[in-house]
């Protein structure tokens, strides 16, 4: 097997067949499952209202000439009126109603996205390792994650609170450290499934390193769960903001989110209902959406379809 | 095979498991999973090692070359004991000893594609050659074991079970081992497929002169393949030998039965020994 | 007349990549006591045959052609009626035995159930048949190992229990889905043996589906090979195994390492039978 040690005219053979190679592409398992999803219609629709929320939060204030924070002193607490353009009405203080549900989204998308990514980070990498390893690793790792549990949460939102003040992204990144609790479990579980399977072996015999194994091997492989439950993480941590904003630590004024819109709108929906109305159908609209795009997610991605 | 050095020199090696005795507060009690197995392996030769389920034919494999540590015991590679070595020196030495799986689909890892399946050990082993020579040497070894160029980009679920095993083959294969261990290989293919991959890992075998560790339950595929064969049951060896002698003169009790046992595809022949077992198992009661 | 008639039967499965025509023509009879091998390698569709006649389909599975069983059509009929012939006249053997035991119930429990509902025995008698089938399939000690529950059985034992379960309305046709596959070779030899004994002593007709030509060649009168959804060859085994006609068969049995003979290359199947058919 000189050949396939040395360099030789064999080798310089094959290489040039290399550059005319033209090997076609297979298909991946997530190019299969997007395959799925795609004739999933009730999730294809979820992705074009979000896509469609997403756009309308972050391009829809260029084209309104009222901003979020403007009072107009001729119009407080009046219904829309589409000369004036407050299109969805103005609320106690004269602010156009639009431009705040659009900067409320806005921001509940932001905070959802850091606090989902950085959970999503941060569970997964603990999980795969403490599942990998095992043993005494994974007792010590897993009961912090108990003891993390244990400890009630709103203490460690006011800790934060104190921490980060005003700025609502941070307090989210803070968030997310939190929320890495439940992901680092499911990922654990499934790691411990994942280590057992003859490919994990099969690198362990070539002589991979442990680290080389978990993201080479298990981490990719853990996609399916990891995805579909970063979808049910962010209407929960949308709804998290709504109630810390609720109770006044989330987002300050004069910026805004859904929840703390929501929680505006409600002691006056009787008298005002385009306070309440307007930023609740957002918020179910995207709500409804993502359950319904992480439904398809686990359709498309579940192993026993096949 | 002259009278050389072993490659490999396997002295009485034990496993033993803890597993939970029963009960709520009934503690561990220790299964003795392999006792005492000595064997010597010589440079191109086959050794088969036959048995069923639960006999610790595949803990035994694991444990020689330290895929799960054995509780005592040596295993000497060329000179240097497998047990004694660094993480280091493990490495290196999985290099020169590779394995293949009994499933052929679920040894590969299902989102890496064929051609990166089979570079990875040259990744890990021979990290310095570029990523061309790399995919060049991929394509000679798929091409090599009956695969074809244009099949690189492929999923292991776009291929068939024969051509996974080959995939499996050519991974093994890629870093030019001297011992390949075959768990089961060949148990989970077709009747078809199993006689297409048995003749390529001969032919391979007689081209490279590795030798081979080859697990299986099935006593038929062990002699075909392999010049000598050690019968393990419950953990033990009962009978180490020639593997035609071994076949055709069974001398332990366990050998003999299982030999009876295997059904043979010809309808008279299999009649007498429906009578042989009957008889095998009236002399037991 | 016979026991088993099944002409033209077709098995097509809707999947998402289209139909997939599991069998394809299956045509057979099987007389009373009578026994038949189903013989094919994975994807032949000789499970999805067996299963199509029980309406054991999958919910995506569709089966057209017919199916006599002693003078009445049974293919797709009702659940209900079904479910009758299932418990009554035809017994079913899967190759993971504890599909059909419930492993939170004794063996005794799951035995005499049947025999109270079916058979209308009374609790004690039910009992005392239970232990009389076990003992029938070789369990030893019967009369107390009726009263433990599956996982205590090992796989062979289990694979007994599901014989005598199986066997307990003392059904006119057993159908056996690779029994033996998941076992050790010396139990697959005690089981295959029992089986053959218990069809000399109940004169049960049997189906029995494997891969394994070793297996069938000392067991059934009749051997049918499928490849691809087709029958390649039907006929007596002995004659079969002694002077097989068609080339799939042939290949088949070269492929096979045999204990009783010495080979020093296998050879392998060759598939060039099937560029005629896939043409026509």
């Amino acid at each position: 097997m000189a050949g396939l040690t040395g360099k030789d005219a064999v080798l310089t053979e094959y290489a040039r067949k290399l550059e005319t190679l033209d090997a076609p592409k297979g298909r991946s398992l997530t190019q299969d499952a997007t395959r799925r999803m795609v004739r999933n219609k009730a999730a294809v629709v979820s992705v074009g209202v979000v896509l469609f929320i997403i756009l309308f939060a972050f391009l829809g204030p260029y084209f309104l000439p009222w901003t979020y924070d403007k009072i107009d002193w001729s119009g407080i607490r009046k219904p829309p009126n589409f000369e004036a353009g407050h299109f969805a009405g103005t609320d106690q203080n004269g602010r156009d109603m639009l431009a705040r549900i659009m900067q409320g989204t806005q921001m509940s998308l932001i905070v959802a996205m850091v606090a989902t990514m950085v959970s999503v980070v941060i569970g997964v990498v603990y999980g795969a390792v403490a599942g990998y390893f095992g043993g005494r690793v994974d007792a010590v790792m897993m009961r912090f994650v108990d003891i993390m549990y244990a400890l009630p949460y709103i203490l460690f939102v006011i800790i934060l609170v104190v921490i980060f003040g005003r700025n609502p992204v941070l307090l989210f990144v803070g968030i997310g450290c939190l929320e890495w609790l439940t992901m680092a479990r499911i990922v654990r579980g499934q790691t411990l499934s994942i280590k057992e399977r003859e490919f994990v072996e099969a690198a362990r015999a070539s002589g991979a390193s442990s680290w080389a194994i978990i993201f080479r091997h298990i981490v990719p492989n853990l996609s399916g769960p990891v995805v579909i439950y970063a979808t049910l993480t962010i209407p929960e941590i949308i709804l998290t903001e709504s109630f810390l904003s609720y109770l006044g630590l989330g987002v300050q004024e004069p910026q805004t989110s859904l929840g703390t819109l929501i929680s505006f709108g409600a002691p006056v929906a009787e008298t005002l209902p385009w306070m309440l109305i307007g930023p609740a159908v957002v918020l179910v609209s995207l709500l409804l959406c993502l359950t319904y795009i992480g439904d398809g997610l686990r359709d498309a991605l579940d192993p026993k379809d096949r | 095979m002259s009278e050389r050095e072993p490659i490999l020199k396997v002295r009485d090696i034990s496993v033993d498991f803890s597993i939970p005795a029963g009960g709520l507060f009934g503690g561990r009690k220790v299964l003795r999973a392999v006792k005492n197995v000595s064997f010597d392996l010589y440079q191109g030769e086959t050794l088969g090692i036959v048995g069923e389920s639960g006999c610790g034919k595949s803990t035994l494999s694991r444990a020689v070359i330290r895929m799960l540590e054995p509780t005592s015991g040596q295993s000497i590679w060329m000179g240097h004991d497998i047990q004694k070595m660094s993480v280091k020196e493990l490495v290196a030495l999985r290099k020169d000893i590779q394995m293949i799986f009994q499933d052929p689909l679920a040894s590969l890892n299902p989102r890496m594609t064929a051609g990166a399946i089979i570079g990875e050990p040259l990744l890990i082993h021979y990290s310095e050659i570029g990523k061309v020579e790399r995919l060049a040497r991929v394509i000679a070894m798929m091409e090599k074991v009956g695969l074809t160029a244009d099949m690189i980009n492929r999923y292991p679920h776009e291929f068939s079970g024969g051509q996974c095993q080959r995939i499996g083959i050519a991974r093994a294969l890629i870093t030019n081992p001297k011992l390949i261990v075959c768990d089961e290989a060949v148990s989970a293919l077709d009747v078809s497929i199993r006689a297409q991959v048995i003749n390529l890992l001969m032919d391979l075998q007689k081209e490279l002169g590795i030798s081979l560790l080859f697990i299986s339950h099935d006593i038929a595929v062990v002699r075909h393949i392999a010049q000598r064969v050690m019968v393990l049951y419950f953990g033990e060896v009962v009978e180490m030998g020639d593997a035609e002698q071994v076949v055709m003169d069974p001398q332990h009790d366990y050998t003999k039965k299982l030999i009876a046992s295997v059904p043979v595809p010809d309808p008279k022949v299999e009649m007498e020994r429906r009578e042989l077992r009957r008889r095998l198992r009236k002399a037991a009661a | 007349m016979a026991l088993l008639e099944v002409k033209n039967l077709k098995v097509d499965f809707e999947t998402t990549d289209g139909v997939v025509h599991a069998v394809r023509d299956l045509s057979y009879s099987l007389e009373k006591g009578g026994t038949i091998a189903i013989v094919g390698e994975s994807g032949s569709g000789k499970t999805q045959g067996a299963f199509a006649l029980l309406g054991l389909l999958p919910r995506n599975g569709k089966a057209s052609g017919s199916v006599i069983f002693d003078g009445h059509e049974i293919l797709n009929l009702p659940t209900r009626q079904m479910n009758r012939y299932r418990a009554e006249r035809i017994g079913i053997i899967f190759q993971d035995p504890m599909t059909s035991l419930n492993p939170y119930l004794r063996i005794s429990r799951q035995m005499t159930e049947v025999l109270e509902h079916h058979r209308g025995m009374s609790h004690s008698a039910a009992l005392a048949e239970s232990v009389r089938f076990l003992d029938a399939v070789r369990i030893p000690d019967a009369a107390n190992r009726v009263r433990m529950y599956p996982h205590e059985f090992s796989g062979g034992m289990r694979q007994r229990v599901m014989i005598a379960m199986a066997l307990l309305c003392q059904p006119e046709l057993l159908i056996a889905d690779e029994p033996t596959t998941a076992l050790d070779v010396t139990v697959q030899a005690e089981i295959i043996d029992l089986l053959v004994d218990l069809q000399e002593d109940f004169g049960t007709a049997i189906i029995l589906i494997t891969h394994d030509l070793g297996i069938v060649a000392g067991t059934c009168e009749d051997t049918l090979v499928m490849f691809g959804g087709q029958v390649m060859e039907h006929r007596k085994t002995l004659d079969l195994f002694a002077n097989p006609q068609h080339p799939y068969t042939q290949g088949l049995m070269a492929a096979i390492p045999r204990l009783d003979k010495k080979v020093d290359r296998l050879s392998t199947v060759s598939y060039e039978f099937m560029v005629g058919e896939r043409q026509a």
